[in-house]
């Protein structure tokens, strides 16, 4: 089943600002999948659309077979929402605003109080359950935040930009946590991050947005096959003076006297590129990525889509 | 779960998150009435009151006391509803109700319920601090009730609109101030409208909050300005228009969505 559908989505600003102009996208139920794209590419605005904080201007949303136009009620029940912002009362007891928020979803007082026990648990913020929203740090924020989107168990989790300002232990568990319920619970999810390393280790599918338009869309082992190429920080045991030539890659000095920096076309292998290095005398201790090959994709994307429009 | 179920949920979550509210800073929203009352009874009713004889054949503190009670309910309904939706929206979390499954008139009702509950705790805490000035007998108990409630209703409902537009603390604060004010002082809470120059007493039948503490005086005392009749028409008719005019701003996402 489609999880979510949007067909022509158009929203335009009362300034006459174009977010979207006229995006389609499928997702699928089960889906882990990412929505990437530069600041103001329109992504919170999709996302805001979905969710019912902002009037589309023309277009379908359809979640689980409801349409937002003749069913919003069950289009929001399938709905999880973490916003980017912090949106919850400051002021508030923490497990006041989970149960609060399961009874606008209609769970009765006492299953409210027992789920808020089990997600405020599982996220690690029982121990603060007492303790007001403003209370919190910013990594039990952002766990406040989904706490509260899964509190009424949606069929769909929509998360904009989870773990912006999220320190590195907390964001893999917040991963591992979001990987346990897509796999486990058959939650479908949507994020929007610009930590592409997140998007390439979580999501299957991914749609990049630019400047309100979708520049593509498919599997991230799809999209990642279509990299050009790939390039490699290398240690060498010995230091060189100046880079070697190996055709076909692309050698280059680093400010490190005992590094390399290579780029490996599409097509030749690390151990090409290894061989190469060793015909010319260079022997290679260690060896990382420069970057994340989806980050060079989307750079591409992006850049050309800037192109494009000029 | 039903539809019905479900926003009756709803319903009671939004009274019980609004209720707890303003018990849980009682100290800004019950304990000042009860005190500015206990003045107005005082100074108006005690000292300047004892001057007085008698205000359309009752004991101007008698007179007094129902109006003081009235202003209570006016503007801590107003004022509940007004801080804590716009409260909402400065903190974004009346996105929460956004997102779920809660329709816009579950929403209206549940904040105007949360008012109400306000404006009736306040009024009650009046009445008791009354009891140390008057024996406080309503004459027609029922009529009381409905007045205090329907007004609560309806100046809740005009706190709504009004938090709906507000987009600073100053903008919250214009109406109770500027509008609110001057009409309840200026709608029979300490003097009868007899008492008037015959043009300030057509222009005070302008005055709608007159309509409401004169019913509410009329269901205590059994004594008014204004027949029974009028002031429920005139509450009934200013909750239609402001409950439609509420109704319509949610539907729109006024103020709430972009």
């Amino acid at each position: 089943m489609t999880a979510l559908c949007i067909k022509n989505l158009v929203k335009t600003y009362d300034n006459d600002v174009h977010a979207l102009r006229g995006i389609n996208l499928d997702v699928n139920e089960g889906d882990f999948f990412a929505l990437l794209g530069p600041n103001g590419a329109g992504k919170s605005t999709a996302i805001g659309i979905i969710s019912s904080l902002v009037n589309k201007t023309s277009g379908t949303v359809t979640v689980f077979g409801h349409d937002l136009d003749t069913d919003i009620v069950g289009v929001k029940s399938c709905i999880g929402l973490v916003p980017q912002e912090f949106n919850f009362n400051g002021f508030e007891p923490i497990f006041n605003t989970i149960t609060n928020v399961a009874g606008y979803n209609g769970i009765p007082p006492r299953e409210a109080r027992k789920r808020a026990e089990h997600y405020l648990k599982r996220l690690d913020l029982w121990d603060k359950r007492r303790s007001t929203g403003r209370e919190l740090s910013g990594g039990m924020k952002r766990r406040l935040m989904i706490a509260r989107a899964l509190v009424h168990e949606p069929k769909m989790l929509i998360l904009d930009e989870p773990t912006a300002g999220v320190d590195i232990e907390i964001r893999r568990s917040m991963w591992e946590y979001l990987t346990e319920i897509n796999s486990e619970n058959g939650t479908s999810i949507i994020l929007t991050t610009h930590y592409l390393e997140e998007a390439e280790s979580l999501c299957r599918n991914v749609a990049i947005i630019d400047r309100g338009e979708i520049i593509e869309n498919g599997s991230v082992a799809d999209l990642l096959s279509q990299a050009m190429q790939e390039t490699f920080i290398l240690n060498l045991y010995e230091p060189v003076t100046e880079a070697p030539t190996i055709e076909p890659f692309k050698v280059r000095l680093c400010s490190e006297p005992n590094q390399l920096e290579v780029d490996v076309p599409k097509g030749h292998s690390v151990s090409d590129m290894f061989q190469a290095l060793q015909s010319k005398g260079v022997v290679v201790g260690s060896l990382r990525n420069k970057s994340n090959r989806l980050e060079e994709f989307f750079l591409r994307l992006v850049n050309q889509s800037n192109k494009d429009s000029q | 779960m039903s539809y019905w179920q479900l926003q009756l949920t709803a319903f009671l979550t939004i009274v019980r998150k609004e209720i707890r509210r303003f018990t849980r800073i009682w100290i800004q929203t019950i304990t000042p009435p009860a005190v500015n009352a206990l003045l107005y009874m005082l100074i108006f009713g005690g000292l300047i009151g004892s001057r007085i004889r008698e205000v359309n054949g009752v004991a101007y503190m008698d007179f007094l006391v129902p109006g003081i009670i009235m202003m209570g309910i006016i503007t801590n309904s107003y004022g509940n509803v007004v801080s804590s939706f716009f409260g909402s929206k400065l903190q974004k979390y009346v996105e929460e109700l956004l997102v779920s499954p809660v329709s816009n008139a579950t929403i209206l009702a549940g904040y105007v319920t949360g008012g109400v509950a306000r404006g009736i705790a306040v009024g009650s805490i009046v009445s008791l601090v009354a009891l140390f000035f008057i024996d406080l007998k309503p004459v027609y108990p029922m009529a009381t009730l409905c007045i205090a409630v329907l007004t609560s209703v309806m100046f809740s409902l005009g706190g709504l609109i009004n938090a709906v537009y507000a987009k600073t603390f100053d903008e919250c604060s214009i109406v109770p101030n500027f509008v609110l004010a001057p009409l309840t002082y200026l709608g029979g809470i300490f003097y009868s409208i007899d008492m008037l120059p015959p043009i300030a007493q057509k222009l005070s039948l302008f005055n709608p909050v007159l309509y409401m503490i004169n019913g509410f005086r009329y269901g205590i005392l059994g004594v008014s300005d204004i027949p029974l009749w009028q002031s429920f028409a005139v509450v009934f008719a200013f909750i239609a228009i402001l409950g439609t005019i509420a109704m319509v701003l949610l539907n729109r996402g006024v103020g709430i969505k972009t």
